[in-house]
C-alpha cells in the first residue's frame, strides 16, 4: 500500500504543477482587472506550496519501502537487498536512477514551496511567473517519472531477497553528495525560473537582482558542498589517490558551478551599479541549461563514467527532449525579450565592475572549455572517431586561464567601484603580488624541477590568499558588513584550494610494492611496514584487513586498508585507510597477493592535499555568511521602510 | 565483453621488448627502480584509457587489462622507448580512443582551437560593456 501511496501523491503533484502552471499563464496573459484574475494570482502561492509537500511525501514513501525492503516493488528488489545497514536503505533510495530522479523533482518541488513561502521582496505578478516557470520545469521531471521510470512500480512476484546495491555506494558519501548537489542544480533553477518570470513581466533591473541574489548563493553554496563532498568521496574510495578525474560526470557538476559563480558575479553587479542586465539574464539560462545538461550526462548514461548505473537509451531519449524543450525555449523566451530589457550602465575598464566583466569573461570561457571537451567525444563519435578527452587537455587549455582568473580575484575586490586610478590600484596590490613573488623564486630555489602550472599555482596562491585579505585592512572590522567577510573567506578559500592542488601536483610521492610481512617500505616522510593479514566481517561484507604500522620520526600509528569483498551484487572494493595530518595525508591500499606469498601494497604521500576540500568548505562559509549578511541587509532594508 | 577480449589479447600478445629484471605481471603494480624513468611511465599511464573501464585513466583502476597495460608501458620505458612513441604505437593498435590527449588531427583541430577561439569572441562581447572612449584619446 506504501508504494501506491507514493504513486498517488506524485500523480496529484504532478496535477497541482499543471494547475499552477495554467493559472499562473492565463492571469498573466489577461488585463489585471479581467474577473478572477485576482483569485487566479492569489492561488498560485498555496498550489506551490502543496505541490511541495505532496512530492515531500512521495519521497518519504519511497523512502519507506527501501527502509521496509518491500521487495515487491521492484526498485528495491533491484537495488537494495534486506542485510544493509539502515543509512543505505535510506540514502539507496536515491541510489539508483529512478530514486535520483524523484529527489531532483522533489527538491524542485520543495525550493517552490520555499519561493512561495519565503520570497517577500519580488513584485507579485513576476513572483507568479516564476512559480509558474517553476511548475513548468516540473511537470517534465513528473512526466518523465510517471510515464518512463515510475519509482513505485510493482514485481509480481517479489523475489527473496534484491540484487543490492552497488558497493561503492555504500558509504556515508552517498548519504550527502547526491543531495547537496540536486539542491545545487535545483538551486538554480530556481535562479532561472527568476529570470523568466522578470522577463516575461520586464522587470529587469536592481530590485530583480537583490531578489534573485540570495537564491544564486544559495545554489552555489550547495553546489560547492556537493562537489568537494564528491571529489573526497571518490578520492578515499577508489583507491587510487586521485581526486578529480575530469570525468564526464564531474564536468557535469563543475559546468553549472562555473555558471552560477558568474552569475553571483554578475548579479552583484546588477544589484550594485545596474549594469550587465541582459547578460544576467542570459547567465541564469545558461546556468540552467548547465544543470540540464547535467542531468542529461548522468542520467541517460550517454557518456561512460563511474555514475553509469540503469543507463537505458530510451530515458536518454527523453531527458534528452525535456533538454532540448527547456533550452529552447529559454533562449527563445530570452532572443524574443532581450530586446526590451533596456542596456544597462557602461563601466570604466579600471573599476570593481570592470574586473568583474573580465571574471565572468574568463569564467565563461573555462566553461566553454569544459563544455565542449566534455561533448566532444559525443560529437566525434558521430562522425566516425572514437577519440577521449582528458585531463592533459583541460589542464593545458582551461588550466592557464583558471590562473589568470585567480590572479584576477586576488586584485578585483581591491579596485573601488565606479572608477579607480591605475597607479593607486597597483600600489594596493603591491604587497601581495611581492609575497606572489617570493613564494615563486622561494620553490624555484628550494624545489625545482616543478612543472610550470603547478609551480605557479603555488606562487599565485600564497599572493592571492595575502590579497584576498586586503580588504579588511585598515577598516573597523566591527563595522564591516557580514558579506563582506563572507566575500573574504571563500576567495581565500579558492587560494587554499589552489594550493592544496598545486601542492599535491608537485610534492606527491608514490611507494608501490609487493611486500612481506615485516619487511619496511618507504614513502615521503613514513616508514610503513605490513605487521598481518586478517579476516574481517562486516553486515554485508567479508574482507581481507592488513595491519599496517606507520612510523615517522618517533610516532608511529597503525593503519587498516581492507579488500572488502560483498556478495549482493558480487563485487571487490578496496577500502583505502588514510591517515591525515597536518602536513598532509598518508593514503594506503591493500593489494592482493602474488604467487610468492608478498602482499601488493599502494602507499602515497600527499603534501597538504586536504587543503583541497578545506579550500572547499572555506568557500562554502563564505557563502553562507555572505548569504546572512544579504538577508538581514534586506530584511533590516524593509523595516526601515515600514 | 568481445572487443574487451580482444583488446586484452592483443595487449598480451604484445611482443616483450626487453630483458627487465623484474617478471613482466609485477610491472603492474611495481615501480621502476629508476625513479626518472618511473615518473616518465606514470605521467604516460595517466593520459591512456583504460578501454575496458568506465571512464579511468589505466594508472587508476584495477581492471587486468589496466594492470597489463602499465606493464607494458613500464616495460618499454624502461627498455628505453620514449614515451611519445608509447603513446603513438598504442594508438596505431587501438586508435585516438585510448589516448586522453586527443593527437592533432583534422578531427581535433576544433577542439584544440576552440579555447583561444573562445577568448577572443567572449573579449569581443564584453567590449560591449565599457564606456566607449572617443577617438583619439583611446
Amino acid at each position: 500500500m506504501i508504494a501506491e501511496g507514493g504513486l498517488a501523491a506524485l500523480w496529484f503533484a504532478a496535477a497541482l504543477a499543471l494547475l499552477q502552471l495554467v493559472l499562473a499563464a492565463v492571469a498573466l496573459s489577461r488585463r489585471q482587472t479581467a474577473i478572477g484574475v485576482e483569485d487566479m494570482l492569489a492561488a498560485v502561492r498555496p498550489i506551490a506550496i502543496v505541490q511541495g509537500v505532496l512530492v515531500v511525501l512521495a519521497m518519504l514513501l519511497l523512502i519507506a519501502v527501501f527502509v521496509e525492503s518491500d521487495m515487491s516493488v521492484r526498485l528495491v528488489a533491484e537495488d537494495s537487498s534486506a542485510a544493509k545497514p539502515l543509512i543505505y536503505k535510506v540514502a539507496g533510495a536515491w541510489g539508483n536512477h529512478e530514486g535520483s530522479m524523484l529527489l531532483w523533482v522533489t527538491i524542485l518541488g520543495l525550493a517552490g514551496a520555499a519561493v512561495a513561502l519565503f520570497e517577500r521582496t519580488l513584485e507579485r505578478k513576476t513572483l507568479v511567473a516564476t512559480l509558474g516557470a517553476q511548475a513548468a520545469i516540473a511537470l517534465g521531471f513528473y512526466a518523465f517519472l510517471l510515464f518512463s521510470s515510475n519509482p513505485f512500480a510493482r514485481l509480481d512476484p517479489p523475489p527473496p531477497d534484491g540484487q543490492g546495491l552497488n558497493p561503492l555506494l555504500q558509504d556515508p558519501g552517498l548519504a550527502f553528495h547526491p543531495p547537496t548537489l540536486y539542491l545545487g542544480y535545483v538551486g538554480i533553477s530556481v535562479a532561472f525560473s527568476f529570470a523568466v518570470g522578470a522577463m516575461i513581466t520586464r522587470d529587469v533591473g536592481p530590485a530583480f537582482a537583490r531578489a534573485m541574489r540570495p537564491w544564486v548563493l544559495a545554489a552555489w553554496i550547495f553546489l560547492t558542498i556537493g562537489i568537494t563532498a564528491g571529489s573526497y568521496w571518490a578520492y578515499y574510495e577508489l583507491g587510487w589517490g586521485g581526486w578529480w578525474f575530469w570525468d564526464p560526470v564531474e564536468n557535469a557538476s563543475l559546468m553549472p558551478w562555473l555558471a552560477a559563480t558568474a552569475l553571483l558575479h554578475s548579479v552583484t553587479v546588477l544589484a550594485t551599479r545596474d549594469g550587465l542586465r541582459a547578460w544576467t539574464i542570459m547567465l541564469a539560462v545558461v546556468a540552467f541549461s548547465m544543470s540540464m545538461i547535467g542531468t542529461f550526462l548522468v542520467r541517460s548514461g550517454i557518456l561512460t563514467s563511474v555514475h553509469a548505473f540503469a543507463i537505458d537509451p530510451k530515458r536518454g531519449a527523453f531527458i534528452l527532449a525535456l533538454l532540448v524543450i527547456y533550452i529552447g525555449g529559454a533562449l527563445a523566451l530570452f532572443a524574443l525579450r532581450v530586446g526590451t530589457i533596456r542596456q544597462g550602465n557602461t563601466f570604466e575598464p579600471i573599476s570593481r565592475e570592470g574586473a568583474l566583466v573580465v571574471n565572468n569573461l574568463l569564467l565563461s570561457v573555462i566553461l566553454g572549455i569544459v563544455l565542449i571537451g566534455t561533448l566532444y567525444p559525443i560529437v566525434a563519435a558521430a562522425f566516425g572517431t572514437q577519440l577521449s578527452v582528458g585531463h592533459p587537455f583541460f589542464d593545458s587549455t582551461a588550466g592557464p586561464i583558471a590562473l589568470a582568473l585567480v590572479a584576477l580575484m586576488g586584485i578585483g575586490p581591491l579596485l573601488r567601484w565606479r572608477r579607480d586610478d591605475l597607479r593607486a590600484g597597483l600600489k594596493r596590490i603591491a604587497i601581495p603580488a611581492a609575497v606572489g613573488v617570493v613564494a615563486l623564486v622561494a620553490l624555484l630555489v628550494l624545489a625545482p624541477g616543478i612543472h610550470i602550472l603547478p609551480l605557479l599555482g603555488l606562487a599565485l596562491a600564497a599572493g592571492v590568499a595575502v590579497a584576498s585579505v586586503a580588504p579588511l585592512w585598515g577598516r573597523d572590522l566591527k563595522r564591516t558588513p557580514l558579506f563582506t567577510y563572507g566575500m573574504v573567506i571563500a576567495h581565500l578559500g579558492i587560494a587554499v584550494s589552489l594550493a592544496g592542488m598545486a601542492s599535491e601536483s608537485a610534492f606527491n610521492k608514490e611507494t608501490l610494492v609487493a611486500t612481506r610481512i615485516g619487511e619496511p617500505q618507504h614513502v615521503g616522510p613514513y616508514t610503513v611496514t605490513l605487521l598481518g593479514v586478517r579476516p574481517v566481517v562486516g553486515v554485508n561484507w567479508s574482507a581481507v584487513e592488513g595491519v599496517l604500522k606507520a612510523s615517522r620520526g618517533g610516532a608511529s600509528t597503525t593503519l587498516l586498508p581492507q579488500s572488502r569483498f560483498f556478495s549482493t551484487p558480487p563485487q571487490m572494493t578496496n577500502e583505502s585507510a588514510i591517515k591525515t595530518v597536518l602536513d598532509g595525508q598518508l593514503y594506503t591500499v591493500l593489494g592482493n597477493q602474488d604467487d610468492a606469498g608478498r602482499w601488493q601494497l599502494r602507499l602515497w604521500w600527499k603534501p597538504f592535499v586536504t587543503l583541497i576540500w578545506a579550500g572547499g568548505a572555506l568557500i562554502a562559509i563564505g557563502g553562507a555568511l555572505s548569504l546572512l549578511g544579504r538577508l538581514r541587509r534586506e530584511r533590516r532594508a524593509r523595516r526601515g521602510e515600514a | 565483453m568481445k572487443r574487451a577480449a580482444a583488446l586484452a589479447l592483443l595487449v598480451v600478445a604484445a611482443p616483450a621488448v626487453a630483458d627487465t629484471p623484474l617478471p613482466p605481471a609485477a610491472l603492474a603494480d611495481t615501480q621502476l627502480p629508476d625513479p626518472h624513468q618511473e615518473a616518465e611511465a606514470r605521467a604516460l599511464m595517466e593520459t591512456l584509457r583504460c578501454v575496458v573501464c568506465q571512464g579511468q585513466s589505466i594508472a587508476q583502476s584495477d581492471a587486468d587489462m589496466a594492470g597489463q597495460m602499465r606493464a607494458m608501458v613500464r616495460q618499454r620505458i624502461a627498455a628505453g622507448e620514449k614515451p611519445r612513441e608509447i603513446r603513438k604505437w598504442l594508438i596505431d593498435r587501438y586508435g585516438d580512443y585510448v589516448s586522453y590527449d586527443p593527437p592533432w588531427s583534422a578531427v581535433t583541430a576544433p577542439l584544440w582551437l576552440m579555447p583561444l577561439a573562445l577568448l577572443i569572441i567572449g573579449a569581443w562581447i564584453a567590449r560591449a560593456s565599457f564606456k566607449r572612449r572617443k577617438r583619439g584619446q583611446g
